[in-house]
């Protein structure tokens, strides 16, 4: 599942516009992740603060 | 906010503003619908423009000027410095303005021609009929609202939702976002009157770093790299943070401001039943300078003008609206982003050598009109070699 460190996040939106399932939605100061979210990663990767982190369901 | 307008505009940025105040002086009634609780804030920009980019629009005020630029300072890999200017020395060339102030005061003058304003106000869904847009429903302080309108105009951003949920696809590739972070910095030494772009792989990865003066010893210190060169230990930030620690030291930041840029082409289609895409949304940031507030308020305009004639006829369909579409492909600002597109995209597959070799064949350009267009030019005119490197595209810069 898709991780949103809201103490890092700086909810700049960055990730809703690479991602390809349009699963991620930036609601005024926070970030909302929908359950189309495939955990491809993408917003992982391009996060220019390192808020997102795809983490293995079986450890949460 | 009532239950119907002619044009509903999501977004309080420049585009939605230009939006709101061109239907408004129209004749139209219009809403301008903003999620943030103030229009302005956060800054996520830069906040450079050209002079003449900005009188097109608006007359220039000292409460949303931060500092007036009379040149830039292009930095090779190497450190060499390339320096910018006018023909008349230390004639004023571009603008770092206070978004803040600039935003407001753009939604301020949409307000003033008679266009309503609703902020913490999102559009959460588009009302559709047969396939068309009919108006979003909006939410606001814990209620919801369906807002019909004749045409929605959406201005909502890099992170736009807008459009998607009507249809359009509006992702933007993963190598084509300037992932992005920005200081606001004081106590540093800077001259206060020229913007810096620091270039190379070391520094900003398939984009750039830049330091855009705010005044005397304050400036946007901010960084932009490829999506694709993005990743944990290498992230915009780290790269900033490098840069820095290395030559502000003792500098204080007192903004901290993260963001995406698009640098992608523009959306195969701005328009749909109803539905009309501006500014940021439209994905017409300029792909080589990153640039987008001028051609934010010039589709915004565009879009609402359009939309004043289409609504006039009773004839809001896509085919009636692609008149916006074409119009701003034709225009001086839709040529730019394609030629701008290609320059981009040799540039970024460029060695830091050879940024070194383009840099340094010239120290000092003086032009007569400041502006991207004849800053490649003049580096053409003394590469002549990049014509052959540029291809067909070197045709359309002479």
């Amino acid at each position: 599942m898709l991780n949103v460190h809201r103490d890092i996040c700086g909810y700049c939106g960055c990730c809703v516009s690479v991602c390809p399932e349009g699963a991620l939605e930036l609601i005024d100061a926070y970030l909302s992740v929908e359950k189309n979210c495939t955990n491809c990663g993408i917003c992982a990767k391009i996060c220019p603060l390192g808020a997102l982190e795809v983490i293995d369901e079986k450890q949460v | 906010m009532k239950s119907k307008y002619d044009v509903l505009v999501i977004g309080g940025g420049p585009a939605g503003a230009l939006a709101g105040k061109t239907a408004a002086e129209k004749g139209l009634s219009a809403l301008i619908v903003e999620k943030r609780p103030a229009i302005g804030a956060p800054v996520r920009c830069a906040e450079g423009l050209g002079k003449e980019a900005l009188h097109e629009f608006i007359d220039p005020d000292p409460r949303w000027i931060s500092a007036e630029m009379t040149g830039a300072t292009m930095v090779a890999p190497d450190g060499f410095c390339m320096k910018l200017g006018s023909q008349l020395a230390g004639s004023k060339v571009g603008y770092v303005l206070d978004r803040k102030i600039f935003d407001r005061e753009l939604v301020w003058k949409a307000a003033e021609a008679g266009a309503d304003i609703a902020v913490k106000s999102r559009a959460s869904s588009p009302l559709m009929e047969n396939g068309a847009v009919k108006g979003a429903r909006i939410e606001y302080g814990g209620k919801t609202a369906d807002v019909r309108a004749e045409v929605v105009i959406a201005a909502d951003g890099v992170e736009s939702k807008f459009s998607r949920w009507c249809g359009v696809d509006t992702t933007v590739p993963v190598r084509e976002i300037m992932s992005s972070v920005q200081y606001v910095m004081a106590d540093i030494d800077i001259d206060e009157h020229s913007t810096v772009f620091y270039l190379g792989n070391e520094v900003a990865p398939e984009g750039y770093l830049w330091v855009f003066p705010k005044g005397k010893r304050i400036a946007n210190v901010g960084i932009g790299i490829s999506g694709k060169k993005s990743g944990r230990g290498h992230r915009a930030k780290d790269y900033l943070d490098r840069f820095v620690k290395k030559n502000f030291p003792d500098g204080k930041t007192i903004e901290f401001i993260p963001g995406g840029v698009s640098v992608c082409r523009p959306l195969n289609c701005t328009v749909a039943d109803g539905l009309m895409i501006a500014g940021d949304a439209a994905r017409v940031v300029d792909p080589l300078t990153g640039g987008g507030i001028y051609n934010a308020m010039y589709t915004g305009r565009l879009a609402a003008e359009v939309a004043a004639v289409c609504i006039g006829k009773g004839d809001v369909s896509k085919k009636a609206l692609m008149t916006y579409d074409r119009n701003w492909r034709e225009s001086k600002m839709g040529k730019a982003i394609e030629r701008n597109y290609h320059i981009k995209e040799y540039l970024i597959k460029q060695p830091d050598s050879k940024l070194n070799e383009i840099i340094h064949s010239v120290s000092n350009i003086h032009m007569k009109e400041f502006t991207t267009m004849n800053l490649i030019k003049e580096i053409i005119r003394v590469n002549p070699k990049l014509v052959l490197e540029l291809g067909a595209l070197a045709a359309s810069l002479r």
